[in-house]
């Protein structure tokens, strides 16, 4: 066992959001450390190679999309605070997405008018309900109070087509709901902004050229970062924080520690009494199979123009985790290339995300999770073709990742994308000098995690005491 | 530093942490906020740079004192009386 320098904070996740933390603590001096089990950076949003091609995981789009200039918002906050200059991100803006549910479908794109325009064409008697609904949230700051109500009754009680609050509810569960078939009044409201009053963009070359420029300020400015070094165990003494010790049995020591890992999966690093005050019944079970195929030729020339289609087969939106191993019933379809300004690609790329169930995965012995795996992804591109041209016979490669995948990478138990139900914004915890940041605060996206990195950083760590 | 090389010092540091506002416009008297596009967590990093510039530290209770920049010569010219200006690199 050796000790090592105290560090004034250290950070337990080299994801967004532990980044954008460690940014701003090496930023204003401190001497920071970012620890990650995984060798690769990035967390839920991060890329991987696979037979010389490069797959992203994780990111369809960046939501909170705004042009530049715009005061304010999420993204401008987030890049401000983090000195990164918003061309730097080289966006391109989605070309245009929809929701469908069983046979009506709702487009809708960055420009928030076309979503007005779809809600009077396809619901007309239901138009000026909309509008007032659409004007009462956008005047709603981002921190509302968690409400007695939630979104599927918010959207209900003005609206009350059914068909048409599914249409609504459906991108706004795939995208950020931690909980089945609707999402708390909260979470709806900074997915309402991020999704249709902002939108969509991608960064040039995918998620890559983003976190690389995370990681380079962030060491630049004099931070730590080591990979493949997994926290084994928080360390403290009568409720007080004194450091971690690493799974090779290195104690590093440091009076703060802010962990993106999760509320469930931190606290299990304290020890017994604590772990039990928040155990694994409270995590998250929403989690996904994603598929990525690449195609012969880009995707917009074989005719496939939406840059993200929802759907759900049925009469409703369906979002809940499955009996089976992975559901086919509903799903998320990405085409990146349908961003403007991407660097042009020969292989088209098509990325599926279906829900799946976590257990089912992890049980499975090697051989049957390959197939699983595979009769995902066939099936998967045949639900595919319903909803767009069928590219069956332009596959070139592909391959999928699961909720055991994301669990052992990312440590989220379940393969939680999401985390868990109980969101909390404070960040703090039963020990003093332990604070959490990421997923289960309730900042959605990949700039939702970046402002919670931003968020706690400042206030437990800058702020004066 | 005098109180002119004081407002030179705070418009530097605005424009480190907001580079695309234009900050050659700035008025003495009128409140910060009012002028350029400036939140709590942008006032929290004026400070945080003026400790990690001029070591000079701004008990939050304090940060109503740098509203404007006239408030910030005001307040900080006692503590910054025996530091040079540091341009930004």
């Amino acid at each position: 066992m050796t000790a090592s320098t105290p560090y004034d904070t250290i950070l337990i996740g080299a994801g967004m959001s532990g980044l954008a933390a460690g940014i701003r603590l090496a930023q204003f001096d401190q001497r920071v450390l970012v620890l990650d089990r995984h060798y690769l950076w990035g967390g839920l949003n991060s890329y991987y190679k696979h037979k010389g091609r490069r797959f992203d995981v994780g990111l369809h789009a960046l939501t909170n999309f705004v042009p530049k200039g715009t005061r304010g918002r999420p993204l401008t906050r987030v890049l401000r605070q983090l000195r990164i200059p918003y061309d730097s991100l080289r966006l391109g803006e989605q070309r245009g997405s929809r929701s469908v549910v069983g046979d009506t479908d709702l487009h809708f794109s960055n420009d928030f008018e076309l979503l007005r325009s779809e809600v009077a064409r396809q619901f007309p008697s239901q138009a000026a309900a909309f509008d007032a609904m659409a004007h009462e949230l956008e005047t709603l700051p981002f921190d509302v109070p968690e409400g007695q109500e939630s979104a599927r009754a918010y959207l209900t009680r003005h609206l009350g087509e059914a068909r048409l609050v599914d249409l609504l509810l459906l991108p706004i569960l795939f995208y950020g709901s931690p909980t089945p078939s609707d999402v708390d009044f909260p979470s709806f409201l900074v997915l309402w902004k991020s999704l249709y009053e902002e939108g969509f963009a991608r960064p040039a070359g995918g998620i890559r050229p983003l976190l690389d420029a995370l990681r380079a300020r962030y060491l630049e400015l004099g931070g730590e970062l080591r990979m493949k070094a997994g926290v084994a165990e928080i360390l403290h003494e009568n409720g007080r924080t004194q450091g971690v010790r690493l799974d090779d049995g290195t104690e590093i020591l440091s009076e703060r520690v802010i962990s993106s890992a999760g509320r469930v999966e931190t606290l299990s690093l304290c020890g017994e009494t604590l772990a039990s005050t928040y155990g694994p019944e409270h995590a998250g079970r929403m989690t996904f199979v994603e598929s990525t195929t690449l195609l012969d030729q880009p995707a917009p020339d074989l005719g496939w123009t939406d840059t993200i289609v929802f759907f759900s087969q049925g009469e409703h939106a369906i979002y809940e985790e499955p009996q089976e191993a992975v559901s086919f019933a509903s799903g998320v379809i990405c085409c990146p290339e349908n961003y403007a300004d991407q660097v042009p690609e020969s292989e088209g790329v098509l990325r599926l995300t279906l829900m799946a169930n976590a257990e089912r995965w992890k049980a499975m012995t090697d051989e049957e999770y390959v197939a699983a795996k595979e009769q995902a992804w066939a099936k998967g591109l045949e639900t595919v073709s319903l909803y767009g041209p069928d590219v069956r016979e332009q596959v070139v490669a592909k391959d999928a990742f699961t909720p055991r995948t994301i669990e052992h990478f990312t440590g989220h138990l379940n393969g939680a994308v999401y985390g868990c139900p109980h969101k909390d914004k404070s960040g703090t915890t039963p020990l003093e000098g332990l604070f959490l940041c990421g997923t289960d605060q309730g900042y959605l996206g990949i700039i939702g995690a970046m402002l919670s990195g931003v968020a706690m950083a400042n206030r437990h760590a800058l702020l004066p005491a | 530093m005098t109180h002119e090389e004081i407002v030179q010092a705070v418009k530097d540091i605005i424009h480190t942490i907001a580079p695309d506002e234009e900050i050659g416009g700035l008025n003495l008297t009128d409140p910060l906020r009012d002028q350029i596009e400036l939140d709590s967590m942008d006032f929290l990093d004026i400070v945080m740079e003026l400790r990690k510039r001029y070591g000079v530290q701004v008990p939050e209770d304090d940060y109503k004192e740098l509203a404007t920049l006239q408030g910030c010569a005001d307040y900080l010219a006692p503590h910054l009386a025996d530091h040079e200006l540091v341009t930004n690199a």
